[in-house]
């Protein structure tokens, strides 16, 4: 029964970490950028909902609900102001721009809000939960967290696939010039994009800290989770990202358990297991499990 | 009414100097067409008025404005549509979507994916087919169909029959009579001389990136139009 506990428990946390690749999985679909602040973007979210918890007394829930918009924003900001240029100056500009803002932001956080851990109250649903079996119980929250990642990937799909602006988005991903010839202005199109990440980076940061503490520093490893879950997923298929997210999430819990029966440190085996499913994914099937387009 | 005035415009393809001060004038509701071999600047030429090249000294003037410096997608809404070389089909979109990406900004107009389908009923079978999965003629076909959906005033044709078969080539000319009949203004590049002149009211004929002949497609003769496209 402890196993049949890691699996479900391992595709709820699956939720979390499509939450997190969501957005970094729609910015690479639609422009090729790598960003690598992604994971500190998500974190800079947290504690921006950690300063309006604090300075108004809002609920976090209140904080979740100003600081996504806000986060719109500064995407949409961030990107049209400095990313559209450095995209126009070779691969590697990107690069070295989304690293320096990864330092910066975590140097930022750090000085304003010191290297103590802080969590974010989600109020009595962190703790409740629904008792399946004697030995089974389903968490409230993880399950919340899952549901709204599957709604938050549902509504990207139709996003992309319904929409005037997700078909613009997808026409200029095929071909950026014939995309300006119809009169489609791609700056503003990658600003959306990003904007629309970071929307969906805030709300992934905000979950993971109403879930765990959180510190300036805990950026790089949710990156790395985010860019396992891709992977695994495939590059453009937005179902894939949640399946890459719950094969990651259930090799985490099912690695702690094999780590805690054989009474190594559950916590390291986790995160062992997860990198290595993701290696044997990367060796078996380097497109990933849904890759939709072969990329080259 | 003069739609389309190029004064004196110079262009440059990396280093090497393509357009070497061409002027034209293009009349609202004509259709023209700009003959003229292999690496005449043709193209370019196009490219300037769409904005898709820039245009290094001289001045493009549409509906009165000076759009030389403006960028395409700002072109395309003021109703200049290019149809580029090698077509650009969006590869990943259905021919449908491919229609209506082409209508992101469009301009007033009568022209509908159904209209579409009309004027090329080949396209209609195949509205949910991938982009990339049509053939040439198919091809070429949905990015004219594409380039209507915005309502253009100008309709910029850059070498229709190039690698199609000629049937496909006659069809695709036999939709011009009716585009250029619903009030849009055309201007066709072909390397195919007497398809131009079939389907255009005038014609110039550039030659290494400079205009060598211009005129009436009915009244000019075989030899003029020889010299001026092989410059000897």
């Amino acid at each position: 029964m402890t196993w049949v506990n890691a699996v479900v428990q391992g595709i709820l946390l699956g939720g979390l970490y499509a939450l997190f690749a969501a957005g970094l999985s729609l910015v690479f679909g639609v422009m090729r950028l790598v960003n690598l602040a992604h994971g500190d973007l998500s974190i800079l979210a947290a504690f921006l909902v950690v300063a309006v918890v604090d300075a108004a007394g809002f609920s976090a829930w209140v904080g979740l609900v100003l600081i996504v918009p806000a986060m719109f924003a500064i995407g949409y900001l961030l990107q049209y102001t400095i990313l559209n240029r450095t995209l126009e100056s070779g691969e590697l500009a990107p690069l070295l721009v989304t690293f320096g803002i990864a330092i910066i932001l975590q140097n930022v956080l750090l000085e304003a809000f010191s290297a103590d851990s802080r969590g974010l109250d989600a109020g009595s649903i962190e703790t409740d939960s629904i008792r399946v079996t004697d030995q089974l119980a389903v968490g409230w929250f993880p399950l919340l967290t899952f549901v709204v990642s599957v709604l938050l990937l549902g509504g990207l799909q139709l996003l992309t696939s319904r929409t005037r602006v997700g078909r613009a988005m997808r026409a200029t991903a095929d071909d950026l010039r014939a995309a300006e010839l119809m009169g489609i202005d791609h700056r503003r199109i990658y600003a959306l994009a990003m904007g629309i990440a970071l929307g969906t980076v805030a709300l992934a940061g905000v979950f993971f800290g109403m879930r765990t503490t959180f510190f300036p520093s805990d950026g790089p490893v949710r990156l790395i989770f985010a860019f396992e879950a891709v992977i695994i997923g495939g590059l453009g298929s937005l179902w894939g990202t949640l399946v890459g997210g719950v094969v990651l999430g259930v090799a985490q819990t099912v690695g702690t358990q094999i780590a805690f029966s054989a009474g190594i440190s559950p916590g390291w085996g986790g995160v062992l297991a997860g990198h290595l499913v993701f290696l044997a994914v990367l060796a078996m099937r380097p497109t990933g499990l849904f890759a939709r387009t072969q990329t080259t | 009414m003069t739609l389309l005035r190029l004064d004196g415009v110079s262009s440059f393809y990396g280093d090497f100097q393509a357009l070497f001060g061409v002027s034209l004038e293009v009349e609202e509701g004509e259709t023209l067409a700009i003959i003229g071999a292999n690496g005449a600047g043709k193209s370019t030429l196009l490219g300037t008025i769409a904005g898709s090249v820039p245009v290094s000294s001289g001045s493009v003037v549409y509906a009165g404005q000076e759009v030389g410096r403006l960028r395409s997608h700002t072109r395309v809404e003021l109703g200049i549509s290019l149809v580029p070389e090698g077509r650009r089909i969006f590869p990943s979109l259905s021919v449908e979507e491919n229609l209506l990406v082409g209508s992101y900004r469009k301009r007033p107009g009568a022209w509908t994916v159904r209209r579409v389908f009309e004027l090329f009923p080949l396209l209609a079978p195949l509205a949910r087919r991938a982009g990339a999965k049509l053939s040439g003629g198919e091809q070429q076909a949905l990015a004219i169909g594409r380039a209507l959906m915005a309502n253009p005033r100008l309709l910029l044709l850059d070498e229709v029959s190039l690698g199609l078969a000629p049937v496909v080539v006659k069809q695709l000319y036999e939709a011009i009579p009716a585009i250029a009949g619903a009030g849009t203004t055309i201007v066709l590049v072909e390397q195919d001389i007497g398809q131009a002149i079939r389907a255009a009211d005038r014609v110039y004929c550039l030659l290494e990136g400079r205009i060598s002949l211009h005129g009436r497609s009915s009244e000019l003769s075989r030899e003029q139009i020889t010299t001026a496209y092989f410059g000897v």
